[in-house]
């Protein structure tokens, strides 16, 4: 690395499982991001309660690349348990920040990284009484030192701090003080700043920084979800707890305490999606979040509410599988799951976001889609866009936005109506109307089933008639294919022979990855897709270019396989770049496999 | 196939307060076997709506799978009805009710679907004490697929191939009770006296009704040796107390003698009149209830009637205290917190 260098450095805290460091690591990212710099930060943790370790990994980039970046320029070191670890995953020529109130294993010094010792126990001792202040405002020192290593205006902190405490005032001093004490000893026993170092900005103008799950929980009360009823899971767990606390602040009636909302914990994932499906069945807008293994779960439903045309909407914050995999590590291996969930002839709508603004907009999106198209809709996201902050554009509201109900009709409607059939294709766009219940003395009732019925949803095992409806459904698909938002195509349109193609989380690393392919003089096009089916831009985009590159985090290529399925994409032309270690995907990463695949292709072709 | 009823009826028929004649609370021709308990049922229910001025489209029939499950389309033709999966109706009838707290839930369930796929959804659904009539249509065997056992299959019992059942039964009304069931009843199909007056309570009842009703299933399960068959049934059921459930401002003709009626008043104002027959049980209290099946159990009786009921239960609604006006009745206006909010939230998470 380069000397003097700003805003363009990776931190890693190595800490102990619930020892109160999140919120000072937090910290330590919140200050670089109200110095107006892009900051991402990235949680690894274990699937664990308490005592393994942790890390917390800050990525700062002048440049604005919010995905991670490998190669630790200072690791933070403050759990003995992984510190042989730690100290290997320095790059040489960075910086390992250890406690030094005892002495360094002499097994853990390395010639070409640099030692910062800082006696974090020693100066807590000194400083505290009380056994749990001692553990918790060791953090706060080593974020007063990285403060003075690496010029954190100190006010910043202070107003961070102000936030943090608002009510509870008398606990901002002694945070100050620790704050100060790690200040104090860098001056006095270190040369700072470091060569990598801070400089205020004004780059990141009116963004917000917050994770994709509170996004959604937000989106969702937007979108006036009323019924949620969910089964926690890893990591989708705080999409439903940030819907309750919106849901506490903006859905209770403040003269009666009486709550315009229905948030029901099931029992698990099953019964979860029933109360879902039928509460849009009885004209309340519901949705559950779950991750992989609870969409297994609730396949059965899903398939019921795609044939019996019920809405439902399902955030599925994606993690490792297969079966338990790794609970706390990312990936987007659910996308054949969630697009075929369920057995016989189904398909499922699917929305990728890849920020939290786009979680806040597709949740609510998600309920006009599912509403208008009377099927479920599941919203994939990651456990890196669901539980990690990210810096976002801010969320935006249109006052004037009406929810899409979709063709439901009203007692006055049937009256005029001579015969109502549940499932008749009345414009023909596959959509039919449909009833609430309880709406009309004598008109509109029907029955919902699983089993096969006609289009005035009278069972029937008529080949013709099941043959009638799977068509219709078919047909609605299509209008699906006009509802879904469109993709984005990213630079300009068919410029280049080459594409990469991307959704979801993987944008954050493609971005950045196109960059550094220019760097190389690699030239590509690029679209992010937002959602399944697929409309016409996506087979364009393919067959207007020679090779795509098919960026995903799975083993065994899904979005590429669906590519081929549904758009009968040529497979010769789909060429797979692929991470699933659990980790976000990393531009580098997609560098590599690009030009892996060029020297490989060049190869062949001179054979 | 579909069957359709022939609309003739006797110009005669008598009208309830509604003006509406008992067909009118009819659904489809039955598929079920011709002498199926489960039809007994249907037609008690159609009696039950009849009798208590119901508006069928102000029900919601739900069921699961099986038999028993298809039942809904039988009955109240002007109701919306959902045939849900396996033993999951209770989570559906939840997230119904928790939409539009309004209507009057009817959940129809069968021994396969409740006592083993559907027994979690069944036991959490008592728990969140959800206000709907939960009816289990009891034969202790698989009819949809030819009469296996299933698990309310009594030990002992022997089904049609002659096999006999060497596991222990579910007992779901003891489990009912057990879990805190507000209203527990059990009856038998061809008991329409009693059936009657105990669904038209259940439906009263503002929180979660339970009645298991034995039902024969005749064709798989009505073999000598089966103890849900109707002749073995019969000969050992034993009734907790006559019954009779009167409507809120019906006048209550006293037809027991005095002294040994017991009345319980439920919330809307209507009563239940049980005519007391054991000194030792009191349908207000869950032990005594408890005793008084375990005692008939031990005689190899089936105790039937309305077993507990607490009036003044709070449902589902209740605990988690939602606004006044059903869920699927709210707008934009009343849900949506607008962009001024939204620009605080901003405004907090910079």
């Amino acid at each position: 690395m380069s000397k003097d260098k700003i805003n363009d450095f990776v931190v890693r805290f190595a800490n102990v499982n619930g020892t109160g460091s999140a919120s000072a690591n937090f910290l330590f990212t919140k200050a670089i991001f109200r110095m107006g710099i892009p900051v991402t930060p990235k949680n690894i943790f274990p699937s664990n309660i308490q005592g393994l370790p942790t890390w917390y990994e800050v990525r700062v980039s002048e440049k604005g690349y919010l995905g991670r970046r490998e190669g630790i320029d200072l690791m933070v070191a403050v759990n003995p348990q992984s510190m042989a670890k730690d100290v290997e995953s320095v790059r040489p020529g960075g910086y390992f920040l250890y406690d030094s109130s005892k002495k360094l294993n002499p097994n853990y010094i390395r010639e070409d990284i640099n030692y910062i010792g800082i006696p974090l126990m020693e100066i807590c001792n000194a400083n505290y009484t009380d056994a749990r202040q001692r553990q918790l405002f060791k953090n706060i020192i080593y974020v007063g030192a990285l403060a003075a290593l690496l010029n954190i205006e100190f006010s910043v902190l202070e107003g961070l701090l102000a936030d943090q405490f608002k009510g509870k005032e008398k606990l901002i001093p002694s945070n100050v003080k620790a704050l100060q004490l790690g200040v104090d000893y860098i001056h006095q026993n270190f040369k700072y700043p470091l060569e990598f170092r801070l400089e205020r900005r004004d780059l990141l103008k009116d963004a917000i920084m917050i994770d994709g799950n509170s996004a959604c929980g937000l989106g969702a009360v937007y979108a006036g979800a009323t019924v949620a009823a969910w089964y926690p899971i890893t990591p989708s767990t705080s999409v439903v707890e940030a819907f309750m606390n919106y849901a506490d602040e903006f859905r209770v009636d403040e003269k009666t305490g009486k709550r315009n909302v229905a948030i029901v914990q099931a029992e698990d994932e099953l019964a979860a999606i029933g109360m879902v499906i039928g509460a849009n069945w009885n004209g309340a807008r519901s949705f559950t979040a779950t991750s992989g293994p609870g969409v297994s779960l609730m396949n059965e439903f899903l398939g019921l509410a795609y044939f019996a045309e019920i809405p439902a909407v399902l955030i599925d914050v994606q993690r490792t599988g297969p079966s338990t995999g790794m609970p706390t590590r990312t990936q987007q291996s659910d996308v054949l799951e969630a697009a075929y969930a369920s057995h016989g002839d189904t398909k499922q709508v699917l929305l990728f976001p890849s920020t939290p603004k786009e979680c806040f907009e597709m949740t609510a999106d998600a309920f006009d889609l599912s509403e208008e198209l009377q099927t479920p809709v599941i919203m994939l996201t990651d456990l890196d866009l669901g539980m990690n902050d990210h810096v976002s554009e801010p969320f935006k509201w249109d006052d004037k936005r009406k929810y899409n109900r979709g063709k439901v009709l009203t007692a006055e409607q049937l009256d005029k109506i001579q015969k109502f059939g549940r499932y008749l294709d009345v414009d023909n766009d596959g959509i039919p109307y449909r009833t609430y219940p309880g709406t009309h003395p004598t008109k509109g009732s029907y029955f919902t089933r699983g089993t096969s019925r006609d289009e005035y949803a009278v069972y029937t095992e008529d080949g013709d008639a099941y043959q009638r409806n799977m068509d219709r459904l078919l047909k609605k698909w299509e209008t699906a294919k006009t509802k879904v938002p469109a993709p984005e195509i990213v630079g300009e349109k068919n410029k280049f022979s080459s594409g990469l193609l991307f959704f979801g989380t993987s944008t954050y690393a493609a971005g950045e990855a196109m960059d550094l392919l220019k760097e190389k003089n690699i030239f590509v096009d690029a679209i992010r897709i937002k959602s399944f089916p697929f409309n016409q831009t996506v087979a364009d985009f393919i067959n207007d270019h020679e090779t795509i590159y098919v960026i995903e985090q799975n083993r065994d290529a899904q979005m590429k396989s669906l590519l081929m399925m549904e758009l009968n994409a040529n497979p010769a032309k789909l060429v797979s770049i692929l991470n699933y270690n659990g980790m976000p995907i990393t531009a580098d990463n997609i560098l590599n496999q690009v030009e892996n695949n060029i020297k490989l292709s060049k190869t062949l072709k001179s054979k | 196939m579909t069957y359709v009823k022939p609309k003739f009826r006797h110009p005669e028929l008598k009208k309830n307060k509604l003006g509406y004649t008992i067909d009118y609370y009819e659904g489809s021709l039955s598929t079920l076997c011709a002498g199926c308990g489960h039809d007994s049922i249907s037609a008690g229910i159609v009696q039950a709506c009849y009798d208590l001025n119901i508006e069928p489209h102000r029900l919601a029939k739900l069921s699961g799978i099986g038999c028993s499950s298809k039942t809904p389309a039988y009955f109240l033709s002007n109701s919306h009805g959902f045939n849900s999966v396996h033993g999951r109706m209770p989570s559906v009838a939840t997230g119904a009710n928790l939409a539009n707290k309004e209507l009057i839930y009817f959940g129809v369930s069968g021994d396969g679907d409740s006592a083993s796929i559907g027994m979690g959804q069944f036991v959490h659904v008592i728990r969140r004490n959800l206000n709907m009539v939960y009816v289990v249509m009891n034969n202790g065997c698989y009819g949809l697929t030819k009469g296996q056992d299933s698990a309310t299959a009594d030990h002992g019992s022997k089904n049609k191939s002659g096999n006999t059942n060497i596991f222990e039964a579910i007992d779901l009304t003891s489990l009912a009770l057990e879990l805190g069931a507000t209203f527990v009843a059990q009856s038998f199909s061809g008991d329409k006296t009693q059936l009657v007056p105990l669904i038209k309570a259940a439906m009263s009842h503002p929180g979660f009704a339970f009645i298991n009703v034995i039902s024969p299933c005749v064709t798989f399960n009505n073999n000598p040796g089966s103890t849900k068959s109707y002749d073995y049934v019969r000969e050992h059921i034993e009734a907790t107390a006559t019954f009779d459930f009167v409507p809120e401002m019906q006048e209550i003709s006293v037809s027991y003698k005095e002294g040994s009626a017991k009345q319980v008043t439920m919330h809307d104002g209507s009563k239940i009149q049980l005519q007391k027959l054991s000194e030792d049980w009191d349908p207000l209290n869950r032990q005594s209830a408890m005793n008084a099946i375990l005692n008939a159990k031990s005689k190899d009786e089936i105790l039937t009637g309305l077993i507990y009921v607490d009036p003044n239960t709070k449902d589902l609604h209740h605990m988690i205290n939602t606004s006044d006006t059903p869920l699927n009745q709210l707008n934009e206006k009343d849900l949506c917190p607008g962009s001024k909010a939204l620009d605080e939230v901003n405004a907090g998470l910079r």
